[in-house]
Order: C-alpha cells, then structure tokens, then sequence
C-alpha cells in the first residue's frame, strides 16, 4: 500500500528533503506551492528519486478562499492522503515588521493565519477518514517570544497551540497530529542570518526525523533532538531575567 | 552573501570568501551578474590546491542546483543540475542497472566538478574522461549567454568548458550517459609486485580488464606494490552497511611520518602475491569515501597532493625516475597510486590525461624539504614531456603550466571575464 502524502509549501527545503526521502520509498506525492515552475522542477526531480506518481496544484496558501478548491482538487486524485505536511512560511523581516503594520501582518498572514485555514479544512477531512497523520512545520520560536523575530515567533506559537488543540480533539478518532519544531536549520529561508556552528541542522537531517515523526512519532517533535531541552531552559528562566539578555 | 572561511581538501589555506548559495538554475545568470566580482562556482570541495578557491572574490555555493531532471531507464541517460553529487547519481541509477561510466577517487564531487577537472577514474584506459561521456551542458556566462554545448552542438565550448576549471560560465545543467552493469559488485584481483618493471608487465596483461589502479611502497630500494584488477560481476548478496568513521579533530601535527609509512606500505607488502575476491562497489572505488574529514590526519598544516603524467614513450625511465626522487627525499606519502592512462583522447582543452603513467601522491607540508622535491619533480615531469594535474594542484608555475597544456592559447579566448579564482590567477595571470 504506497503511501500517499499531500506536501503543502513543497518548494520549502525541508518540504523537498522530506518528499525525497518519501520519493525513495516510491511514495505517491502531490505537491502544493505557489511558484509553477518550483512545483515542475520539484515534480521531476521526485520522479526521479523514484516516486510513484507526482502530482501538483499551484496555491498561495495568504489567499484563503482557494484553499478549498486546491484541496478538494488534490483530495479526488487520490481518494484521499494517509499523511499532509504542511511546511510553507517565510522568515519575516523582524525590523520591517517593527516599522510597519502592514509588514506584521502580512508575516501573521502566511506563517499563521494560513496555517488556521488549511488545518481546520484538513482535519475535518482526516477526521472524516478516520485515519492518518498530520505533520505541521511550526519552529522553537514558538515556545517564546524574543525581541529578535517575536512576529514569526508570535505566529507560530498559535500554529503550534492550534496543533496542540486538534491532536486533542483527533486523538480519539485515528488521527495523530506531529507539531514539528526545528531549530536552527540552513535553508534559503535563512540565507540572511550568519551560519555555522553546532547548532545548525542541515534540511536533509530535518527531514530524517520529520520522516520517523509521521511514521510513528507523538505530540511535540523537536529537530534535531537537543532544542527539546535548549527551549526547556530558554522557557524557563523568569521574565526579570529574560528581558535583560541579548537572546 | 556571507563572509565564510573557506578551505579545499588540501586544507592549505582558510580564507575568507563571500558566499552566495544558488538554489535555482534559472537565477543563475542573474547571481553571476550580482555578485561581487571575481565570481567562482563552488560545488563540493574536493580540489586538493586552490582550483575551487576565490579569497577576495565570490564563492557561489552550486550545492542549491541538486535536483535531477530526467532519467532514461531504457537508454541509460540521466540529466540533472550541476550539484547533484556523483555518489547521489549512483543511489538513483544504480538499482536500474545503471553505473557511471567514469568515477573518480571520491564519489563526493559534483557533477560540476567532475566537468570542471575532467575526472578520470581506474578505467581511464578504457573509457577516457568524465567529459567523453557527456551529450550536454548548460553553460551560463556573464554576458548573458547561455549555451547548451556537447561534442555535436557548439563543439568549441564543449571543449573549452571539458576540464576548463570553471572559468569559461556557470555549468548548470549536464547529461550524461551511463553504463549498464549486473550490480554493484566487483570481482577483484590482486596482485603483488617487486619491481617497477613487474608494474608495467601486469598493467600491459591488463590492459583488457575494465579497472585497474596499483599502489607502491617508494620508501625502499626495489619498488613494491600491490596492483587491483576489477571487473563488474554478477553476483546477489546484502550490501555492506554504509558505516562512517570520522576523524573528529585535526591533530597537533601530522600523523604521517616516515615509520608509520614504512610499517603501512611493509605490511601492504606481506599480503598473499595473487588473490581474487569480490568488493562492493563503494569499498573498491572510494576506500577513503568511509572516513569523513581523513584529510585532517595531515595536521594544521594539511598536505599537498602532487599528481602528474608521463607519456607512454617514456614511462618507464620516466617514472623509475620519479620514484627514485621520491624514495632519496625520505618523504613518501601515505598514498601512492600508479596507474596506466590510455589512449582515449577527451575532448577538454585543459584536461590532465595521456596515454603514458600517472603517479598521485599526498605529502606532509613539511616546508622548504616538500618544495625542493616538488621542484625536482616538476623538472622530471617537464624533461620526459609530461604535465600535472590542475585539480590536485597547489603550486606549479605558470611556465610548467603552459608547457604541460599546449591548447592554453586556444582556451584563454573562452573565459569568462567575470569568472576567476585563486588558481586561474596563479596560472593564468587573471
């Protein structure tokens, strides 16, 4: 039974890594991003790698009144998905964010409110399936808000309370929902920031444990596996404290 | 664009460079005219000398253009970007029944760099050059152009861009046509040498076996070795798991010194004379591939790899020669690979082989003693008409360079203004 999953933002780096690790298990994958030509390129790229069957659906996942249609579309092809990755966003630029309303929102608009949209349409489909995984790209900025990127933070401290919430509510109903938090990682989303050291995941790593996640992961997943206990200490030192450092 | 401390396996120098990673082959034109120049495009590193390094100028990081775009199960033709890694090709082809037709020492390269140095492999005798195997490539230059070049269409930067270093555009995109074999396994022979002239009599009875490759004790006075044959072979059995050491830290200083050399190659020395068995493929092609970073056993300091070619009129006076030069010096090196190039002509203006003998050697830096022998090297090299390889280099002259490469002049005319590095400024003066 090859497995069929649905891969939301799939020019991410970390969304490519994953469907190529999916694509060597020869994996049915359907690929939704905003850019055609990245989705092609994609397409081909897995087909190689030995994928099954690709198939692809052009979405900018701000407009929210084409989710439904884009998802319904990819629902037919295949009667349905046995896992949804769900891995699109943009790194804010946090001072244009500071300076301009406009700017925050737009950051809230794609790496959050996107996110409370195409789940809510998903999870009523899981649920109505009875079975699957969904694996949900949010990151270790949301366990606290930081004067260095708190809009991105902000944003994905309510993708990951909002997953918190449906793998509640789905838990009971065959449906495992994975919040996946990565720490640093170096893609082209994080092109600007200074790299290197120990700390820096590569996106093929990212997706190793992405995969292990949806194949029989739980809950909260933090990659890699030490940002579990650096976010346990960043959340627990007290605010006096906190508003003094330079984090 | 950040500011990163680059270095090449040789690890001989770590500068800082700025670098630009590309992720999509259709930016690439406009990363070439962005950045600041000179520009270079860096794949994955393995140079051994400066071929891959830009201090000053721009590095962009190829690593981005890693997707495949097309495989023909049936004719056996793959085409991808140009840093999809030779050993990521192997995973996607090989269970087809699919080998490369040219590997080189590492699979860690990309396919970028395999154009770049022309690589050749243990069945250069056989199958010539990575580039005789190419139907195409895109190449983007500053100007704007972008060609597609093959030995049937634009023949001339086919040949200009073949082992042309780099510096005549961006490789984008390449194809590649590929070789069927029976399964990753290869059926060796072995087989112990006690002189150079039992070297050239066992390479001559081979001349029909697929790969072959010998390694050679220069610490003592006769020549000894050992000597690989291979063929692909039939053969169903698990393959081996693919366990990595790494070497985790750089030593204080080199742990290759005269005894541990003497007592390696002594023992390689006491092995059976003749002996068959059957490898996998990663085991006979990439022994070192399975230690990450071994280039760090070479210390702060790291190495120099010296590897030059001889031809085939005067082999063997030339490399007896060579090997004497080695052994007087008392710093031989851990890996000491001799092997017979054939006469396969590469369409590469600038690449390396001819029909003759090659010897590939790493060396310690151990100063002023390593440049003298170097030296005395390059002035036996040049005496029998000979030339050294570009990729592996770090220090020729601009003079030997010239001599060794006759068909310099023909390629100057295919450069990219906008492209230069460290090792096109050494040589070429630009």
């Amino acid at each position: 039974m090859t497995t069929r999953l649905l891969v939301i933002g799939a020019s991410s780096a970390i969304a490519l890594a994953t469907a190529r690790r999916y694509a060597t298990r020869h994996a049915r994958l359907y690929l939704v991003a905003r850019r055609a030509d990245a989705l092609e390129s994609a397409a081909a790229d897995l087909r190689v790698r030995g994928a099954e069957e690709v198939d692809t659906a052009v979405l900018d996942v701000v407009d929210t009144r084409e989710h439904a249609r884009v998802i319904e579309t990819a629902w037919s092809a295949w009667g349905g998905f046995d896992a949804v990755l769900v891995a699109h966003g943009t790194l804010p630029d946090q001072a244009a964010c500071e300076r301009d309303v406009d700017a925050a929102l737009e950051a809230f608009d794609v790496n959050g409110r996107s996110f409370v949209a195409l789940l809510t349409d998903l999870a009523n489909r899981f649920e109505a399936q009875g079975q699957g995984v969904i694996a949900v790209i949010s990151s270790v900025a949301a366990d606290r808000g930081r004067a260095s990127n708190y809009v991105y933070g902000a944003a994905k401290a309510a993708v990951s309370a909002f997953c918190a919430g449906l793998r509640h509510r789905l838990a009971s109903r065959g449906v495992r929902v994975i919040t996946i938090e990565p720490g640093f990682v170096d893609t082209p989303m994080t092109a600007s920031i200074d790299k290197g050291g120990p700390l820096w995941a590569t996106p093929e790593r990212v997706a190793r444990d992405i995969e292990r996640a949806i194949d029989r992961g739980f809950g909260l997943v933090y990659t890699p596996w030490f940002w579990r206990w650096i976010m346990l200490v960043i959340r627990s030192v007290p605010e006096r404290i906190f508003v003094r450092t330079k984090l | 664009m950040v500011g990163r401390a680059v270095e090449s396996w040789g690890r001989r120098s770590r500068e800082v460079h700025d670098v630009v990673a590309l992720s999509e082959r259709g930016r690439c034109l406009e990363t070439l005219q962005r950045c600041m120049h000179p520009a270079l495009a860096y794949g994955n590193g393995r140079s051994y000398g400066d071929a891959c390094l830009n201090p000053g100028g721009t590095l962009i990081a190829m690593r981005g253009l890693d997707r495949f775009i097309d495989f023909d199960v049936e004719q056996g033709v793959i085409e991808c970007e140009a840093g999809v890694r030779l050993d990521e090709i192997l995973a996607v082809t090989l269970p087809h029944g699919w080998f490369l037709p040219v590997l080189p020492g590492t699979q860690y390269v990309t396919v970028g760099g395999a154009i770049a140095n022309d690589v050749h492999g243990k069945n250069h005798h056989s199958a010539g050059t990575f580039s005789c195997h190419l139907e195409s490539l895109d190449l983007v230059r500053s100007d704007g152009r972008s060609i597609r070049c093959g030995p049937a269409v634009e023949p001339d930067w086919f040949a200009a861009t073949a082992g042309g270093l780099g510096l005549t555009g961006i490789v984008t995109r390449a194809r590649i046509r590929l070789m069927r074999v029976p399964g990753p396994w290869i059926a060796t022979r072995t087989t112990r040498f006690a002189s150079l002239d039992e070297f050239f009599a066992i390479a001559a009875r081979e001349a029909g076996t697929r790969y072959t490759v010998a390694w050679v004790d220069c610490t003592g006075e006769a020549v000894r070795g050992v000597f690989f044959s291979g063929e692909h072979a039939q053969e169903t059995r698990p393959a081996p798991s693919q366990r990595r050491r790494r070497v985790p830290f750089t030593p204080p200083v080199s742990l290759i010194n005269r005894v541990s050399l003497r007592l390696f190659n002594a023992l390689y020395g006491s092995m059976p004379r003749e002996h068959e068995g059957i490898a996998h493929y990663r085991q006979y092609f990439f022994p070192l591939d399975g230690i990450e970073h071994w280039n760090r056993i070479y210390g702060p300091r790291g190495f120099f790899q010296y590897q030059c070619v001889v031809p085939v009129a005067e082999q063997e006076p030339a490399t007896a020669t060579l090997l004497r030069a080695i052994r007087e010096s008392g710093t031989g090196s851990f890996l000491t690979v001799l092997k017979t190039f054939g006469a396969r002509a590469s369409p590469g203006l600038l690449s390396f082989p001819m029909a003759g003998t090659t010897l590939a050697m790493d060396f310690p830096d151990l100063g002023e003693k390593t440049q003298a022998l170097f030296a005395s090297l390059d002035d036996i090299v040049e005496a029998h008409g000979g030339r050294l390889y570009p990729a592996k280099d770090a220090r020729m002259t601009p003079s030997m360079f010239a001599r060794g490469y006759p068909r310099l002049a023909d390629f100057l005319p295919c450069r990219d203004p906008a492209i230069s590095s460290a090792m096109s400024r050494r040589l070429m003066g630009s």
